[in-house]
């Protein structure tokens, strides 16, 4: 079965690791100021009793007033996984840096999320819509998307 | 002295034999060696995250069918997963077996078509497919007994199934359990020490073990590049954990172990089918779920080992009938994400045996 690790837990040991990047947690999920969020991924993978070596999804969520994107973390070493939060504000030139350094399962899954939540992921080599042609209006899956 | 060379870009695709949908690569060649890649895709984008926040919980099943076509049924289990999560609803034994037993069913059909085609690419036209589609068949008509549609089941609901299979379901479950393994040994015979197969196949198309990792592959896949990640056995799901059954694992990460992977999961889901078969309790198969229900607000992730790899779902809450957010976490899609890395520097006759060695479906890359 695969563990899921305590929110507090985690929270506690990167919030001694990098003073300013933690907001907050609960139960299962650290929340994470979007600006650390490289240092706190290649932490995570490289701390070897964390060894997240495997990024299983990131979510783009959009809740208007807000987006949130979601890290699903596993690692295959030890069995166990961890959900990381990160809250971005604003509608227009949303930016996120990109952790596709840490893993490179990240591509695809950034490109999407521009593609289709309009968030951009600063760093990543190729970011150009996914799914939708170059040139598509707006960004389908935000709230206030009509369609064109 | 070396003539001077200049490298050319070519378009293959979004139709061509063998991309197993709309697919379309941009390859840039010198001479007939590949030097770089571009997927693009999006041809099948249907907007399934976005229909899902339309719709309520019970009818986003209908959904979940069409995006791995070749296997719904792992596909509503992960999604009814996912509400169930949500909603905190308990499943009924019962179900939980029809679960596991249908899904396995629908993995072996899938392995099938996925082994079929990856021969056709190979050149093996028509043949080796007619094979494996002539054993898939049966599992379709199997799954027509069960719930009257063949593809696009939607067998599953949020707290169970939709009902329980006919009387003669089980008699014919009982013969194709004992004509499978012959079938599939037979298939085995005649493509697995192929001269042919083994030339195209072994070495070409290495994927390591870190990348395979690091780019978040999973299923076949990454298990082929020696990695025993099954999440039916890791993170066991249903009544998984009460199955007696193996990981298949590669060794070498090229073309030949995935294909071979494969094969050899066909026989640990006919293990799986079986002891499903004989250990199944009676009792109902569907808990008391009404058609709307609100979940409470939160969020809830369930994955699922599908047929192709992790396949997840991400559900988001707001109290109402229907989902704010459904994020699909689609293992084709993903798995795209080492194509590159795996086609640099092998010759063009190669692409099409290393892609259709992913095994990959577009209308879950796509959603």
């Amino acid at each position: 079965m695969t563990t899921q690790l305590r929110g507090e837990e985690v929270g506690q040991r990167l919030q001694a690791a990098f003073p300013d990047a933690v907001t907050s947690w609960d139960d299962d999920v650290v929340r994470i100021e979007p600006d650390a969020i490289i240092e706190v991924c290649q932490f995570l993978k490289d701390t070897p009793d964390l060894d997240m070596d495997f990024l299983s999804s990131i979510t783009g969520v959009d809740y208007v007033e807000s987006f949130e994107v979601v890290y699903h973390l596993t690692s295959l070493t030890h069995n166990h996984s961890l959900v990381l939060k990160t809250t971005l504000y604003g509608r227009d030139d949303v930016e996120l840096p990109s952790v596709m350094g840490v893993w490179k399962g990240a591509d695809l899954q950034e490109r999407e999320i521009w593609d289709l939540m309009g968030i951009v992921f600063t760093g990543h080599p190729n970011m150009k819509r996914i799914l939708t042609w170059e040139g598509f209006p707006g960004h389908p899956l935000r709230k206030d998307h009509l369609g064109g | 002295m070396t003539p001077p060379t200049e490298s050319i870009t070519i378009n293959m695709g979004p139709q061509h034999p063998s991309t197993h949908g709309v697919f379309r690569l941009r390859v840039t060649l010198d001479g007939e060696v590949i030097q770089d890649v571009e997927p693009i895709f999006g041809y099948l984008h249907r907007g399934t995250e976005k229909l899902a926040e339309e719709r309520s919980y019970t009818q986003i099943v209908t959904l979940t069918d069409r995006l791995d076509y070749t296997s719904s049924m792992i596909n509503n289990q992960a999604y009814v997963m996912a509400t169930e999560k949500l909603a905190g609803l308990e499943v009924p034994e019962r179900a939980q077996y029809l679960r596991v037993l249908t899904s396995e069913l629908q993995r072996i059909a899938s392995h099938l078509m996925g082994i079929g085609f990856f021969l056709q690419d190979l050149g093996a036209m028509g043949t080796p497919l007619m094979y494996c589609f002539r054993e898939r068949e049966r599992i379709l008509d199997l799954f027509e007994m069960v719930c009257g549609a063949r593809v696009t089941v939607s067998y599953m609901r949020p707290g169970g199934v939709t009902q329980d299979p006919p009387p003669e379901f089980w008699p014919a479950l009982r013969t194709l359990l004992s004509d499978f393994p012959h079938y599939i040994g037979e298939l085995e015979r005649l493509i697995l020490e192929n001269e042919i197969v083994l030339a195209r196949t072994k070495g070409v198309g290495v994927l390591s073990r870190e990348l395979a990792i690091n780019s978040s592959i999973s299923g076949p896949n990454l298990r082929a590049s020696g990695v025993a990640w099954d999440l039916r056995k890791a993170d066991p799901y249903d009544v998984y954990d009460r199955m007696d059954f193996d990981i298949p694992v590669g060794s070498n990460g090229d073309s030949y172990d995935r294909f071979l992977v494969r094969v050899m999961e066909i026989y640990q889901s006919l293990r799986i089918v079986e002891q499903c078969f004989k250990e199944i309790p009676d009792g109902p198969v569907r808990a008391d779920v009404p058609f709307f229900f609100r979940p409470p607000v939160g969020d809830a992730y369930a994955h699922v080992e599908a047929s192709k790899g992790e396949l997840g779902f991400y559900l988001v809450s707001d109290g109402t009938i229907a989902p704010y957010r459904c994020k699909i976490r689609a293992p084709s899609f993903i798995n795209l994400t080492a194509l590159t890395d795996m086609l640099l520097g092998w010759k063009v006759a190669d692409l099409m045996v290393i892609f259709g060695s992913l095994d990959v479906n577009m209308g879950e890359v796509d959603r």
